[in-house]
């Protein structure tokens, strides 16, 4: 490795967010605590400042850095942007609860640190910076997730940690055995010698890695951890954790079957089994759901589904990867919107919203709008980024896996419906306490970028069109 | 211009909403006059129209990177239904001057499906299209569900699954057409041009398009969501659901299916004219059946969209020639535009005696005539016109539609005529039942005659179809060149 000195230019984004995690820490442990808020807006100034370095830097030649182990390109730019602008609105979300609490500091490095790790994930050219990454993005979030330290976050914790190692160690077996086939864990080289490698030995090192970013993503048969975490931990922290990592993992993902190991037999096939088992799972499992943070966690379930329809299209169809970044990034805007209106207006069961439509007709329709944006519904960015998708999938020539897409977009429906339904009915339910005016804020401002990307989607689909560096 | 036409309801939609504290009252009128505004532009844009082809272009690169675009204008296929749009919504707007429950949302809601049926009449981009074939399903829901009756949650859920398993299918038959053009592209006009594929990438194109726009037609035997949505859903609603929403199934075969898959419509033709018979014959029989007055029009609703697909079945087979091609085409876009008029007449019809007696069960009622004679008129007279008397529009529409069908498909045609003679009986059967007799009510309900506003919104409807029954010539003489254009277009 040559060194920072290369081109510390190039990571400008990350750097960001790394001096305003250390920063934060430094001036958190000294700050009073009624002036912590200091730090969120430090970390919100971090989040700004790196996604203008990240846009300055996508107009910006593609090219790897620090020896070609890290690829600042399309998918890296893409995730960036959405990550960062993730990790703003969540900073935003969290501002009702957070002020003045006496750990203030420590949600917002920790959240700043996960946002990086996610990051990397998405940049990486090399197996152990991916694990690096992965630890980064993994850490602070089992932290987050027993924040309140009460009981449900720290089983959930418990959970997230226990399935978190194991997968940990099954990403590092993994990489071992793509080591021991390839004879190098960067993927240039892995993509020179790995057609040439033992065929069993390359399926497994890819099966291990795949299933370790499988974890950081919630898809199947990883996902046991996602409803625990979404209904335990904190309503920021949840969207937090069914968003950010994600984007990073399933970029990573992206980029390991196109760049390192296309020429691992059935490795598409197998991504696109995982991407159809995932989609009907979670949706299978959404539907019995009372509980809407649990309904949200098993839906994040099945977008996985759908966004692994992409990764299973990399390198056959030119919108794989435009689709991919596209649906990502409504993705992150819809979710997050739909659990800034829990963070609104904290219910426990789906009935807890009943005649919401009535009382705060803007925050009722924002979360329609967030809502039927998750069943893809036009003209909703999600529409746009699942069209682009579909399309990349048959072109692919999986026409099947296209097919059970629509159907599990069906059965999505219904489960989804049975949330938005109440909202319009009257009645006099015991209505959840509001929880100040920012949540509601970012609920409205994230359904409004949700369709505002969707009729407006041309200039980030263009922006995607491309490759990733090889 | 024509997107003015499109976006303007949704504009005053949007401004209802934002306004605070309108009164009701003023929310009603601002409807309606939304609504007429709207019905000016269209009728000038008729009146501009010149000639053959497409008019009022606008193409405008919207998402090019996936190959979609603003590409909307209109020609003799779509300019009928674009005004029948119009009509119908300004007559609802009229006849709910009336209602009294959450009138802001309502009316938000309707002019929100007047901007999405308008605009999907003047697509010409296949993304373009399906946007506001699904926006049609979420506007529909909602108005079932919130101002329904009836078990109407369940048979809203019925609606939007069956409907949106429908538009899934559009989807990927769109995506077909998508990758098969070079270079890939969703406008039609492009995709008519090229008509891409054939083969058995065609039939499984047309395979899931017919799907998708059979079961918004409905057609059998893809009809069960239809009864319980329109017997539950409000009178205004019923009327949109069935005048406009429903050809948005039928306009989709002569607009998308036969000029974009001529290859396939051609060998697949006879199974449109088998589902487009036993539709008609089985609409019929089980309308005949029915005790309930709105699902009994419902039905004949099956019956009615029956007539269209044999026609459009008939003009894809090779026994036909040019000249019945193109008649059995006019008929069957003749009979979308009299459909939506009659059964939209039907559907309020059907509101007002639900408003007076509220219930729709035909043997509660009896002897109507001698205390509302001016509303058992006109429910005669939709009957008759929905039966297809001469006279009406809805004879010219099926008489082409038989002239056009009877070349190609004799055995099929000489069936379906007995659909009439079905359409016939049952209307029959149910003047009976509620207006002649001795006067029966149900219990507490005293059923009062037309009023002035009721009277407003639906007699004008009733004049068109007959004004399109006595000189049709002013409709023909739009629909034809397109027709024959169509017709051709599927010949090739």
């Amino acid at each position: 490795m040559t060194g920072l000195h290369e081109d510390p230019g190039a990571l400008l984004p990350e750097l960001a967010l790394a001096v305003a995690a250390v920063a934060g820490l430094l001036a958190g442990s000294w700050l009073p605590r009624r002036r912590q808020w200091l730090v969120r807006l430090l970390g919100a100034i971090g989040c700004t400042v790196g996604i203008a370095a990240a846009v300055v830097a996508a107009t910006g030649p593609a090219r790897t850095v620090f020896g070609g182990s890290y690829a600042v390109d399309t998918g890296l730019a893409v995730a960036r942007v959405v990550i960062l602008a993730g990790t703003l609105l969540v900073l935003a979300m969290a501002g009702g609860t957070l002020s003045g609490h006496r750990r203030e500091t420590e949600f917002v490095v920790l959240l700043l640190l996960a946002a990086l790790g996610a990051m990397v994930l998405a940049g990486t050219d090399d197996l152990l910076l991916l694990i690096a990454g992965y630890l980064l993005a993994s850490v602070p979030l089992y932290a987050l997730t027993a924040f309140d330290a009460d009981p449900a976050g720290t089983e959930a914790a418990l959970k997230y940690y226990l399935i978190g190692a194991l997968f940990g160690v099954v990403l590092m077996l993994g990489v071992a055995a793509l080591l021991a086939a390839g004879g190098g864990t960067d993927y240039p080289t892995l993509a020179r010698t790995l057609p040439g490698a033992p065929p069993v030995l390359a399926a497994a090192g890819f099966v291990g890695v795949f299933g370790g970013l499988l974890f950081k993503a919630g898809g199947a048969p990883a996902q046991f951890w996602v409803p625990d975490v979404a209904e335990g931990a904190g309503t920021p922290v949840a969207a937090f954790v069914t968003t950010i990592p994600k984007i990073g993992a399933l970029i990573a993902a992206y980029r390991l079957l196109d760049v390192a190991v296309p020429g691992v037999a059935g490795g598409r096939l197998l991504v696109a089994a995982v991407a159809a088992g995932t989609m009907t799972l979670g949706n299978l499992a959404a539907f019995a759901q009372t509980n809407p943070r649990r309904l949200l966690a098993y839906s994040t379930i099945s977008q996985v589904g759908y966004l692994l329809m992409a990764v299973a299209a990399a390198g056959h169809a030119a919108l794989a990867l435009p689709g991919l970044g596209f649906y990502l990034a409504g993705y992150a805007v819809t979710n997050i919107g739909a659990f800034a209106v829990l963070a609104a207006l904290p219910s426990a069961t789906l009935d807890g919203h009943r005649g919401l439509f009535g009382r705060r007709p803007v925050l009722a329709l924002a979360l329609v709008i967030c809502l039927l944006g998750l069943v893809g519904t036009p003209p909703t960015a999600i529409f746009v980024g699942k069209l682009s998708v579909f399309t990349a999938a048959f072109d692919a020539n999986l026409l099947w896996l296209v097919v059970v897409a629509a159907a599990n977009t069906l059965a999505s429906l219904y489960y989804y419906l049975r949330w938005i339904v109440p909202l319009f009915q009257r009645d006099g339910a015991p209505h959840p306490t509001p929880a100040g005016r920012w949540p509601a804020a970012v609920a409205v401002t994230a359904a409004a970028g949700s369709l505002a990307l969707g009729l407006a989607a041309e200039p980030v689909v263009h922006a995607l069109s491309g490759h990733l560096l090889r | 211009m024509l997107s003015l036409v499109v976006f303007w309801p949704l504009l005053v939609g949007v401004g209802l909403l934002a306004v605070p504290r309108l009164p009701d009252r003023a929310v009603r009128w601002l409807w309606v006059a939304a609504s007429a505004v709207d019905l000016a532009l269209v009728v000038a844009i008729w009146v501009g129209y010149r000639g053959h082809g497409i008019g009022y272009q606008t193409n405008l690169a919207w998402i090019p990177s996936v190959g979609v675009g603003y590409h909307v204008g209109v020609d003799g296929l779509s300019l009928p239904l674009l005004a029948m749009t119009a009509v119908l919504f300004l007559a609802c707007a009229i006849y709910s001057l009336r209602q009294r429950t959450r009138v802001r949302g309502f009316a938000a809601l309707f002019l929100f499906l007047e901007t999405v049926s308008l605009g999907l009449f003047v697509s010409l981009d296949l993304i373009l299209f399906f946007v506001f074939f699904d926006l049609s399903i979420v506007g529909m829901y909602f108005v079932i569900a919130g101002w329904g009756h009836g078990d109407r949650q369940r048979s809203a859920l019925k609606f939007f699954l069956y409907t949106f398993l429908g538009s899934l299918a559009l989807l990927l038959g769109f995506i077909g057409l998508y990758l098969s053009a070079t270079p890939h592209t969703f406008d039609m006009v492009a995709l008519t041009r090229a008509h891409p594929l054939t083969g058995l990438g065609g039939g499984l194109a047309l395979l899931a398009i017919g799907l998708g726009l059979a079961i918004k037609t409905p057609t059998v035997p893809f009809h069960t969501w239809l009864p319980p949505a329109h017997t539950d859903a409000p009178a205004a609603g019923s009327a949109i659901l069935a005048g406009v929403l429903l050809k948005m199934g039928t306009y989709g075969f002569v607009r998308i299916a036969m000029p974009m898959l001529p290859d396939s419509w051609r060998r697949y033709a006879l199974v449109a004219v088998v589902i487009g018979v036993v539709s008609v014959v089985y609409g019929a029989l089980v309308a005949l059946a029915q005790r309930d007055f709105k699902r009994m029009i419902a039905y004949t609703s099956v019956n009615h969209m029956g007539y269209i697909l044999l026609a459009v079945g008939a003009a894809g087979l090779l026994g036909s020639g040019a000249a019945a091609r193109s008649l059995a085409v006019t008929g069957a876009v003749t009979q979308m535009v009299s459909h939506g008029l009659i059964t939209g007449a039907l559907f309020l019809l059907s509101g007002v005696l639900y408003q007076r007696g509220g219930s729709y069960a035909m043997d509660s009622y009896g002897g109507l005539a001698t205390r509302t004679p001016r509303f058992a008129m006109l429910t005669a007279a939709a009957a008759f016109a929905s039966l297809g008397l001469p006279g009406f529009s809805g004879f010219i529409a099926e008489f082409q539609v038989f002239a056009g069908s009877l070349g190609p498909v004799p055995v099929a045609t000489a069936i379906a005529v007995l659909g009439i003679l079905l359409t016939a009986a049952l209307f029959l059967a149910a003047l009976r039942r509620v207006f002649l007799g001795g006067y029966r009510a149900p219990r507490g309900a005293t059923v009062t005659d037309l009023t002035a506003v009721e009277a407003v919104a639906i007699v004008p409807l009733m004049l068109l179809a007959l004004l399109i029954g006595v000189l049709p010539r002013f409709l023909l003489d739009l629909i034809e060149p397109a027709a024959r254009t169509a017709a051709e277009l599927v010949a090739r």
